[in-house]
């Protein structure tokens, strides 16, 4: 890899946890605020990416121990499941729904299964994006 | 009954497998047909008497198509023949098919299929059934033909008949649902009960000439006889069977049974007639020149073909007249025709098992190479005899009383001439006498370049001896009942000519003196005629080479076989090229095509809904911003096209997507700007990689050509689409359903719009995008990870 980078590094150190904090908190404020699950799971894969160019493939796999194809098809599939749980109590496929509680810290919260859906579909961008960027980086 | 033939030929393999090696399959095969034979004999005395019998098998009641079996006397006749001289082929074909060289199996299932085919073919009532049956008999001769597929000319014969008699077959079915659409039925006798429909529909004439397409490829008149000499490669139990006596019938049969449907009319008249002369004429003239016996039987099929078809044509002039004279004698022709079609029956089928004695016996049926054999196979000589004096129509045998009866009407076409062709229908008896010469010339050849003059024991492979008698006794019968027709034809007129002739044209009855078929007329102009014949034909055997050369004058290239060949090379080689021309292989050609069809079609339909017509007072105003973006795009389009290097495109492209973002930003659309943004910058470094990784070689970095067809096109879709655009903003005919959703926090608990939406309103598209986006990704890892091809060649 590239010698002397060491200033990049520092700034990845530093940057990557702005970009997973602020991925974070569009994909969560995606409910009421521009976000959500797309740009949520793209910033994130845009910090990996990050991660990738600043240090080794091999150093970032081995820290982060995950196979990002799997990542995209659990995606997929707790998108699925989501739906599918609308069925058993009678109502027709992916049929969202929300309420709210009053959770210890932070008050009284809206929570909604449309999250989980939004969780699946972060899931299959981030591992879609990664895997296409690994494969192809892996064959040059 | 009509299903035994079927049944039968399922069993058949079964047979031949038990013990084929010991008994000859045709034993039991023959079994089939002489049980129909004695079946059908027994309603003679039924039919004779002018009943009918009718029987329903439903099939598809729904549809009002239900195996409907008719027998009339038409159809009896029809019966008889097929069952009877299917006896006795299956008879002569135990003795001439072997045992242990052929393929015996499949000889007589597919014939068995033909059988019953043939017979549905007749006893139907409905015309949709009658079409089955009628393709069925095209498919059983096409693997009859093609049954010693080793050879070339097996096949070519096989092919040839195929293509046309199939091509009649639905130009016949296109009749068929043409006068179902008149009439609303299927049944042809429900279709006699509406002749006044029939006759003022428009679809009248259409009907007419389709239906009789296919009675003329079936029956071989001309131009659709080619396929018949090319047909006789097949066996000869099957060209005795097929090509002579039953499946050639099938269009005699058709247009008899359609005769009360369209006779009567001027435009049937004469096609029916000029068809069948024309034929007459055709055929007996070729076979003269023919050097094969098979081949010069196949002609004289084909002429004697002519001859009923030209009696039928004839016939039905008196369903016109109705009442008088006129009508009984032009009955008088119908029942001419189907006296001649049972003569025919029996003397050429007979002729055929002869021809394939001789083959079988000599080796050869060149008639060059043949001669002398009258002393060595005295009995095929004297059924030789007995068959070609009958076809030329010689006295004492059944053709010489059909042909006197063929002169008799067309001499009455003459007389007692209709539809106004006075003139015309004069030639009619000239044209069938000359026709008649011709055919007593070829009856001469095969009689005496057979079997008389010089043996020549060195041009033939086997020593020439007599048949087994198995094999003669079918012809002997059916040349007995040449003879016996001949002494006795009023019991044939009595029992089949008069109920035929009730079937053909219903409603005019002969009396019992017309109807009686007399062997001495005294000395009449027919007596005349014949005498005429067979001295002008045996002073024209005589000279036979002197003028022979004739047929060599007449060029190759104007023979219908050859138009035939060349037609089928030529559209061969024509849609080979036009296919050539379009489909080039190359992928511009075939956008070019796409976006030009989607100009014209797009285009013409905007021009026709008048939807170019543009409104612009509901739109809002254009500010500051929009229009420094609109032309900052026009800019970075531009300079996509115009630019010399890959590069710099990439990233005109690039600032294309930052300003597309831009866009939706000012039209309030934070979400869609930020993953524009960031699809955007993820697209544009994808391309960098692919402009990094172009080979070495052929590195284009000039500016993108220039062609005028790509000129036109873009501009063309693009104003289209523009047209398109802008037109349909201003057919806004329903208000937006948006209102609906701008209720989003009560109705989903969500403030932003575009994420319900996306997550809960319109969950099931997101659900499989993301799905498309999971594929793309294990597609790219797959095309990349998975690559078999490449690492074979390492």
């Amino acid at each position: 890899m590239i010698p002397n980078d060491v200033i990049l590094r520092s700034v990845t150190k530093a940057a990557i946890v702005i970009i997973f904090t602020f991925s974070i908190y569009l994909f969560f404020g995606g409910h009421h605020n521009p976000g959500g699950g797309f740009i949520g799971g793209l910033s994130v894969a845009s910090g990996l990416v990050l991660l990738y160019l600043s240090f080794d493939i091999e150093t970032v796999s081995k820290n982060i121990p995950v196979d990002f194809k799997k990542v995209a098809a659990f995606g997929v599939l707790l998108a699925l499941l989501t739906g599918m749980s609308s069925l058993f109590v009678g109502k027709p496929f992916l049929n969202q729904t929300f309420g709210y509680f009053e959770l210890p810290i932070f008050g009284k919260t809206e929570l909604a299964t449309a999250v989980l859906f939004d969780v699946g579909v972060a899931l299959a961008v981030i591992g879609t994006a990664v895997t296409i960027i690994l494969s192809i980086s892996e064959d040059g | 009954m009509t299903f035994l033939p079927f049944i039968f030929a399922i069993l058949i393999p079964f047979i031949y497998k038990l013990c084929g090696q010991k008994i000859h399959t045709g034993w039991f095969v023959v079994l089939v047909p002489l049980s129909l034979f004695l079946y059908f004999l027994q309603y003679i005395p039924l039919i004779a008497s002018g009943h009918t019998v009718k029987e329903n098998i439903p099939w598809m009641p729904s549809l009002n198509i239900n195996i409907t079996t008719y027998m009339d006397g038409l159809a009896l006749i029809f019966g008889i023949l097929i069952t009877g001289v299917g006896t006795l082929v299956v008879l002569y074909s135990i003795y001439y098919m072997s045992k242990k060289r052929e393929a015996l199996h499949n000889f007589y299932v597919y014939m068995l299929l033909f059988m019953g085919a043939m017979l549905g073919l007749v006893f139907s009532d409905n015309i949709l059934v009658l079409y089955v049956f009628w393709e069925l008999t095209s498919i059983s001769s096409f693997l009859l033909i093609a049954y010693w597929y080793q050879r070339q000319n097996s096949r070519y014969g096989a092919q040839k008949s195929m293509m046309i008699t199939i091509f009649g077959g639905l130009a016949m079915l296109s009749g068929f649902i043409m006068l179902s659409i008149v009439t609303d039925t299927y049944s042809i006798r429900e279709m006699l009960s509406k002749l006044q429909v029939i006759s003022e529909h428009s679809l009248f004439l259409p009907a007419m000439i389709l239906l009789l397409l296919g009675a003329f490829t079936k029956s071989a008149q001309f131009p659709f006889s080619i396929w018949l000499p090319d047909a006789m490669e097949a066996p000869t139990p099957i060209s005795a069977y097929l090509h002579s006596a039953t499946m050639v019938k099938a269009g005699i049969y058709l247009v008899a049974r359609f005769t009360p449907v369209f006779g009567g009319t001027s435009e049937w008249f004469w096609i029916v007639t000029g068809v069948g002369l024309i034929t007459l004429f055709y055929g007996s003239i070729s076979a003269v020149n023919q050097k094969d016996l098979k081949a010069l039987l196949a002609y004289s099929t084909i002429s004697q073909l002519g001859l009923i078809m030209c009696l039928l044509g004839l016939g039905s002039a008196s369903l016109y007249f109705g009442k008088g004279d006129e009508t009984v004698v032009y009955a008088y022709a119908v029942l001419a025709a189907m006296f001649h079609l049972i003569n025919h029956s029996t003397f050429k089928g007979s002729l055929f098992m002869v021809i394939g004695i001789i083959d079988h016996e000599t080796g050869t049926r060149d008639i060059r190479k043949l001669g002398g054999l009258m002393s060595l196979m005295p009995i095929s000589f004297t059924l030789t005899i007995i068959g070609s004096f009958a076809m030329a129509g010689i006295p004492p045998f059944n053709g010489f009383l059909s042909k006197e009866m063929f002169f008799t009407s067309v001499l009455t076409a003459a007389e007692h001439s209709v539809f106004g062709f006075k003139t015309l229908s004069h030639f009619i008896p000239f044209i069938a006498w000359v026709a008649s010469v011709f055919t007593f010339i070829y009856c001469m050849i095969i009689v005496f370049k057979t079997f008389m003059g010089k043996h020549q024991p060195e041009k033939i492979d086997k020593i020439a001896k007599e048949a087994p008698i198995g094999k003669l006794i079918p012809p002997s019968i059916l040349a007995c009942l040449v003879i016996v027709i001949f002494f006795v034809p009023n019991v044939i007129s009595k029992n089949f000519l008069q109920p035929a002739l009730h079937a053909i044209l219903p409603g005019i009855t002969i009396n019992k003196i017309e109807a009686t078929i007399k062997p001495w007329h005294g000395w009449n102009t027919e007596l005349l005629m014949t005498i005429g014949v067979v001295v002008a034909g045996f002073i024209m055997y005589k000279l036979l080479r002197r003028w022979l050369f004739l047929y060599d004058i007449y060029p190759k290239a104007l023979t219908l076989n050859h138009l035939y060949n060349a037609s089928l090379l030529g559209s061969e080689k024509i849609s080979f090229k036009v296919t050539e021309r379009y489909m080039t292989e190359s992928i511009r050609d075939y956008l070019v095509y796409i976006f030009g069809f989607m100009i014209i079609i797009l285009g013409s339909a905007i021009w026709l809904s008048k939807g170019y017509v543009i409104n612009v007072a509901n739109d809002s105003e254009i500010n500051m911003y929009e229009a420094g973006i609109i032309v900052a795009l026009v800019i970075s389009a531009v300079t996509v096209f115009l630019s010399k290097s890959r590069l710099t495109a990439v990233v005109a492209l690039g600032a294309l997507g930052y300003l597309v973002s831009l866009l939706f930003v000012i039209f309030r659309a934070p979400d869609l700007a930020l993953t524009q943004l960031v699809v955007e910058t993820v697209t544009a470094a994808l391309f960098l990689l692919c402009f990094y990784y172009l080979p070495e070689l052929r590195k284009e970095k000039t500016r993108i050509k220039f062609k005028l067809t790509n000129m036109i096109i873009s501009l063309g879709v693009g104003t289209i689409v523009t047209i398109l655009a802008l037109g349909a903003n201003n057919h806004r005919l329903f208000a937006s359903i948006s209102g609906f959703f701008e209720d989003s926090y009560t109705l989903a608990g969500a403030k932003n719009i575009v994420n319900a939406i996306l997550v809960d309103f319109r969950g099931l598209d997101t659900m499989l995008e993301i799905l498309v986006l999971c594929i793309a990704g294990l597609g790219i890892y797959t095309l990349i990870k998975v690559q078999l091809a490449g690492r074979g060649k390492e």
